[in-house]
């Protein structure tokens, strides 16, 4: 069954290590939607966070040859178990007039995101969420006119414990 | 044999009177660290072809000529096959020092060669030094980006005083596990500057743990599903070579008289004259061995990869078999191919343990059906003597070394086949061939390396007219060097497996693949200083051979052979392997 898989991968922080993975995962041909890497508590390890889809053989394959990298430490597949995943997300919207702009920081508030830029005829908008999240308000704005989208990429962790069940809208607000 | 990590930090103790101790804790120039590392990982033969930024390694290696003997080639390609033809041959990791640029791009094939049938190398690449790089400076090249793909790991040395960390990880890294090469690119002022010198004694990576022990619950399953097959057949991979398992495996098989094929890489792995073994598997595998995987119950692979050459069209690969993958790399197992029974582990480690529990098992209906298949299905050839049959010429080598000492390497395409085909090999690492990249050019020089680490040996290259120009050169090493390896020249006047090819798939529209009969191999070996030998006719193979074998040094003989002799049988590329060809009159 081909699946969304968040694979979080804690690597040696040292130089080529990006190249490495980079050139592995284009010479496999694996798919990959985001990837991305940023130091950690332990300033001689970087956390990668990949995601990518693909059938159980093709995720295995993506595991186990990352694992064969000598600088690959750990390689997680967050998917199976309970996690947190969070993208940031900026988006440029063309203002065409005041009716549309209280509108746009009206969508803006509903989704708890900010607006970061303002000029006359644009609004720049920060949201942070997860994959549901950000495609809900991207959908929400492209009638309205999106000039530009950069996304950083899913980061994801682990949860410590199996949260008890919570209720719909705090799994959204947390 | 370095497959654990115990019996790294053994091979590394070696010959520690050789050490200089008064180094530790001193200054020392990064060149001196060098080679001094190189000791201390037990090198006492390498290849290696200078150039403007290594010069003060090869200076320091100069000083130390006693203790490391440093070998020039004629190409650094060259270079990189005598070492993998070294490593294959002793199970020691093979040491390459070449220059940047062109010293390093040209060592790529070599390096792809050796990673691809996992033989264990480190290759040294000059850089220019730290301060010029990026700057497109003379003869600088990316050698660590170029070679990414093909390499198990690379290193670049940034201070002098990281090389011995530095180099004991990269021979480990290469020695263990699924054996690789590692690069290590060496700026040039890295090799001038001074640093404090300290060697470390364990070497601990934390993202690097090769697994060799399996699960003790898989090889219960495995052992299980041998008790319970009727059918069982076991398709022996490279791995089995390089873990040192062939007596583990000839144990197994005493046993539970299970059949047995092993891949062109493991020709040895099991003895070749043993009833029970089926030949080589594949395109162009016996019979009997494609047939054994269409019939069984139960495969199970070992150290093997189920490359696309052995198993023909993957659809209707062993079609009523469960399959068995032992395997040290967890990333081979289900690469390709569904797996029943996984386990991951060092093939000597899982064999010993197999071997513990598995039921002993009498031959049976199987073993009847494959020992009559093996008799009336073995390679053939036309038995005339009009012209000289390529077969015949490996029939008579096989015939006239069995007794000796040998070993055999080959270039690749037709006479590769033929060689894998009718020279039955009874022990491992005396099988020396490019199986997984397949690199013309590769069993010249890998000769040189087994003869090197072999002296005694009679070391013999089965090769085509098309593969041996491909490094021809290295006459020059054999000759300066006296080193006695013969050269078995397939003569045809083609590239042989191409037109072959051409011949069933093009309508024998033979683009390019004519070589025109020139040169004339015996001349060119005289002109290097070698003894060159020709045989037109069928009459002529045995006596050339003769002579051939007997002269002490280096020899080509050049065997003009039928032109347009086909490798049978053959699976078609794309069709499953019970639909193999054979020769219409066979």
């Amino acid at each position: 069954m081909n699946r969304r898989h968040i694979i979080s991968v804690l690597v040696e922080n040292h130089f080529g290590v990006l190249a490495r993975i980079a050139s592995l995962i284009a010479g496999r041909g694996f798919n990959i939607d985001s990837l991305t890497v940023g130091e950690t508590e332990d300033p001689t390890l970087s956390r990668m966070t990949i995601v990518t889809h693909g059938d159980e053989r093709i995720i295995e394959q993506i595991t186990k040859q990352l694992n064969r990298l000598i600088d690959v430490v750990k390689v997680t597949d967050l998917t199976e178990m309970a996690h947190v995943e969070r993208e940031l997300v900026l988006i440029k919207v063309a203002v065409a007039n005041a009716e549309m702009r209280s509108e746009i920081i009206q969508i803006t508030d509903v989704f708890r995101a900010r607006v970061v830029d303002i000029s006359a005829n644009t609004l720049t908008i920060e949201v942070t969420g997860d994959q549901e999240k950000v495609r809900a308000i991207t959908e929400l704005l492209e009638p309205i006119g999106i000039k530009e989208i950069a996304r950083t990429g899913v980061v994801s962790l682990g949860r410590e414990r199996v949260p008890v069940r919570r209720t719909a809208s705090e799994t959204k607000a947390a | 044999m370095t497959t654990t990590t115990s019996a790294h930090s053994i091979e590394s103790a070696g010959d520690r009177s050789r050490w200089r101790r008064d180094m530790e804790g001193k200054e020392c120039t990064g060149a001196e660290m060098f080679v001094e590392c190189l000791v201390r990982e037990g090198v006492d033969l390498m290849f290696g072809y200078p150039g403007g930024v290594v010069l003060k390694l090869f200076d320091e290696l100069y000083k130390r000529r006693t203790e490391i003997r440093v070998v020039l080639p004629r190409h650094e390609q060259a270079g990189g096959h005598a070492v993998d033809g070294y490593a294959k041959a002793t199970g020691r990791v093979g040491t390459l020092l070449v220059t940047s640029g062109p010293g390093a791009t040209n060592t790529v094939t070599a390096i792809a060669t050796a990673q691809m049938d996992s033989t264990p190398m480190v290759v040294f690449t000059g850089q220019v030094s730290l301060d010029m790089l990026g700057s497109d400076a003379f003869q600088e090249t990316d050698a660590i980006g170029i070679t990414r793909p093909i390499v198990k790991h690379s290193y670049m040395i940034e201070r002098p005083e990281d090389i011995p960390q530095i180099i004991r990880e990269a021979y480990y890294i290469a020695g263990t596990g699924r054996p690789g090469v590692v690069l290590v690119d060496v700026p040039k002022d890295v090799t001038m500057l001074k640093g404090v010198f300290h060697w470390p004694e364990a070497v601990n990576i934390r993202g690097y743990k090769p697994s060799t022990e399996g699960h003790p619950k898989s090889i219960q399953r495995l052992a299980d599903a041998i008790a319970e097959s009727e059918r069982p057949y076991l398709y022996v991979g490279g791995g089995v070579i390089i873990a040192g398992a062939h007596g583990d495996l000839a144990e197994l098989v005493q046993k539970t008289n299970i059949p047995v094929t092993t891949t062109l890489t493991a020709l040895g792995a099991f003895p070749g004259t043993h009833p029970l073994f089926m030949g080589m598997p594949g395109m162009h595998g016996s019979k009997v061995a494609n047939i054994a995987f269409q019939e069984s119950d139960l495969v199970i692979a070992i150290g093997a990869r189920f490359d696309d050459r052995v198993t023909g069209r993957l659809s209707g690969f062993a079609p009523k078999a469960k399959i068995a993958h032992v395997d040290v790399d967890p990333s081979s197992i289900k690469k390709n191919f569904k797996v029943d029974y996984p386990v991951v582990g060092d093939a000597r480690w899982v064999l010993q343990e197999l071997n513990k529990v598995v039921k002993p098992r009498e031959p049976n209906g199987w073993n009847a059906m494959l020992a009559e298949m093996k008799r009336t299905h073995w390679f053939k050839y036309r038995q005339d003597t009009e012209v000289i049959h390529p077969q015949y010429v490996v029939q008579k080598i096989y015939e006239m070394t069995k007794d000796r000492e040998t070993i055999i390497a080959s270039e690749v395409g037709q006479a590769q086949m033929w060689a894998a085909q009718y020279y039955l090999f009874d022990q491992p690492r005396h099988w020396l061939t490019s199986g997984g990249l397949g690199t013309m050019g590769y069993g010249f020089p890998a000769a040189i390396g087994a003869q090197l680490a072999f002296p005694d040996s009679l070391v013999i290259d089965i090769a085509g007219d098309g593969s041996i120009q491909m490094n021809i050169q290295e006459l020059a090493t054999v000759v300066q060097q006296n080193i006695p390896v013969k050269v078995a020249i397939l003569n045809n006047g083609y590239l042989g497996m191409v037109r072959q090819w051409q011949e069933f798939f093009y309508e024998r529209r033979y683009s390019s693949s004519c070589t025109g009969n020139v040169p004339d191999f015996a001349k060119v070996a005289e002109a290097y200083g070698a003894k060159g030998l020709t045989a037109r006719t069928y009459d002529e193979v045995v006596p050339v051979l003769k002579e051939g074998l007997a002269y002490p040094g280096p020899t080509f003989m050049n065997f003009l052979v039928n032109p347009e002799e086909n490798v049978y049988p053959m699976v078609p590329a794309g069709a499953a392997l019970h639909e193999m060809k054979d020769e219409d009159w066979a």
